[in-house]
């Protein structure tokens, strides 16, 4: 799956389950303080991410997770495996 | 001891989704029942239900208030922001005084049946979400209306079958009454899923005139073949007399009794002892006679032996008295969990605007009915006090007196 796709899919949901305004969606934003993302979120983006790209993430694994640029590279690194 | 007043009531029900809806089908006597296919698919013997639209919160609640709503805390919420608006209660009195809340709720079986399906089936509990388990458990009313409006008072959820929402009034009655806090939101909720009732369909309690849904719930009446499940959410404001008067509140109503028993007997079947006894508690702690009492909101839910019960229980408590009795569960249906709570909305609404709902259905009086002064038709008429009845299984009872001011 090509990166800019990748991008397309989890800005949608975003927008879409989170009723985040794309405008916000640059990738140096920070998930936690700039989105609200908090903790139970991360609950939830874990089930999308099973329906939207057909992986399991582990909990820790998000640890690092803190931009949305890094959350485009999560999903790429484990798509692309 | 503290005088105990209704200042805000808030319904979401299969007959209307607002006050004046409601008011409107109980003064019609306008049924809420009806026929719903997709039970029949999945193998109910009765697909006869209070019909309801469930509502979309999505712009009136953020996501994350949202996602651990069940589906009777959506009902919950609107009956509750109904409640709160016409008792005057807003963000800067929640937040400056410790307003508690005690709703009645007994199952959340679509949560707990769907989450329980995904793990079976994924077999990985990381991908139910952060909703079920807050959907899930009994208290997700109670748990999800403090933080949505940002409750600081008594917080907890009460499960005592079909007569929940009663005994949480009760209680908030007292704790308010003992002056262990001001204001409680009170209320009961029930979700109406076809996976809510399934296991209840198993007893053969429900009734199954599934060709004339509007007719199938018949309380007192001699032909009736059981009852009709329903559900929605009812929110009672409860305020102590002196915070109401100090804040200009509008008073609906006085709780002045509260009266409660447990059968010790059968898991299903109600006996009339019991319900002598809550009837008698109520009307001992309000200071009334029989005599007094001028409306009855029957619980007769369109079983046999559940009338059968009341109407003896009934008889004998107002032997002489005959007050007037109607059960406005002939038109909602069984609103199990949230009775209690809707039908002190229900009265209250009645006593406000003069007049008393019908017993609709109520054609042949059997033995029994025939004792009971039943209003078959809305009758116009002023009335100031009323006494609600409230069962449920595990022989749970409750009473509760409320008088105008």
């Amino acid at each position: 799956m090509e990166k800019q796709e990748i991008t397309k899919k989890i800005n949608a949901f975003l927008v879409e389950e989170f009723e985040l305004e794309a405008d916000q969606l640059v990738p140096e934003a920070m998930l936690k303080d700039d989105l609200g993302i908090d903790s139970l979120d991360f609950v939830d983006i874990i089930v999308i991410i099973e329906k939207n790209f057909g992986f399991k993430v582990k909990g820790e694994e998000m640890a690092n997770v803190k931009t949305l640029q890094d959350f485009y590279d999560y999903v790429a690194a484990h798509v692309n495996l | 001891m503290n005088r105990v007043v209704i200042t805000g009531l808030g319904i979401y029900s299969c007959i209307g989704k607002n006050l004046e809806e409601v008011k409107e089908s109980l003064y019609q006597g306008r049924s809420g029942i009806g026929f719903m296919q997709e039970r029949k698919e999945i193998g109910f013997r009765s697909a006869l239900s209070g019909v309801m639209e469930r509502p979309n919160l999505k712009g009136l609640l953020d996501r994350r208030l949202r996602v651990g709503l069940a589906e009777q805390g959506e009902y919950a919420y609107l009956s509750t922001l109904e409640a709160m608006k016409n008792a005057n209660i807003d963000e800067e009195f929640l937040k400056n005084n410790e307003v508690g809340i005690l709703f009645g709720n007994d199952s959340s079986s679509k949560a707990v049946i769907e989450s329980t399906d995904i793990v079976r089936e994924k077999k990985d509990t990381m991908l139910l979400g952060s909703g079920y388990i807050f959907q899930a458990m009994n208290s997700t009313v109670s748990m999800n209306l403090s933080v949505i409006f940002k409750l600081r008072g008594i917080n907890f959820t009460i499960s005592a079958a079909c007569a929940s929402g009663s005994h949480a009034i009760g209680l908030g009655y007292l704790f308010i009454k003992h002056g262990m806090q001001d204001t409680i939101v009170c209320g009961g909720a029930q979700e109406v899923n076809p996976f809510s009732m399934g296991s209840f369909d198993a007893l053969s309690a429900f009734s199954v005139r599934e060709s004339d849904p509007t007719r199938a719930s018949r309380p007192f009446d001699k032909n009736r073949d059981g009852l009709v499940p329903s559900g929605g959410a009812a929110t009672v404001i409860l305020e102590s007399y002196e915070s109401a008067v100090k804040r200009g509140a509008p008073i609906l109503g006085e709780i002045i009794g509260y009266g409660f028993s447990s059968n010790g007997e059968h898991i299903s079947q109600s006996t009339v002892d019991g319900l002598l006894r809550a009837m008698r508690m109520s009307l001992k702690d309000a200071g009334l006679t029989p005599q007094q009492i001028e409306y009855i909101n029957a619980h007769a839910t369109s079983t046999t032996h559940g009338d059968t019960s009341e109407a003896i229980a009934i008889s004998e408590v107002f032997a002489n008295c005959n007050p007037l009795v109607s059960s406005t569960k002939s038109m909602t249906g069984h609103e199990c969990w949230m009775a209690g709570a809707s039908e002190i909305v229900y009265s209250t609404l009645m006593m406000r605007d003069s007049f008393i709902a019908p017993n609709i259905n109520f054609d042949e009086p059997d033995e029994y009915s025939e004792k009971l002064n039943i209003v078959s038709r809305t009758l116009n008429k002023n009335f100031d006090v009323f006494l609600s009845n409230s069962f449920g299984f595990g022989g749970t009872n409750s009473s509760l007196i409320v008088k105008k001011i």
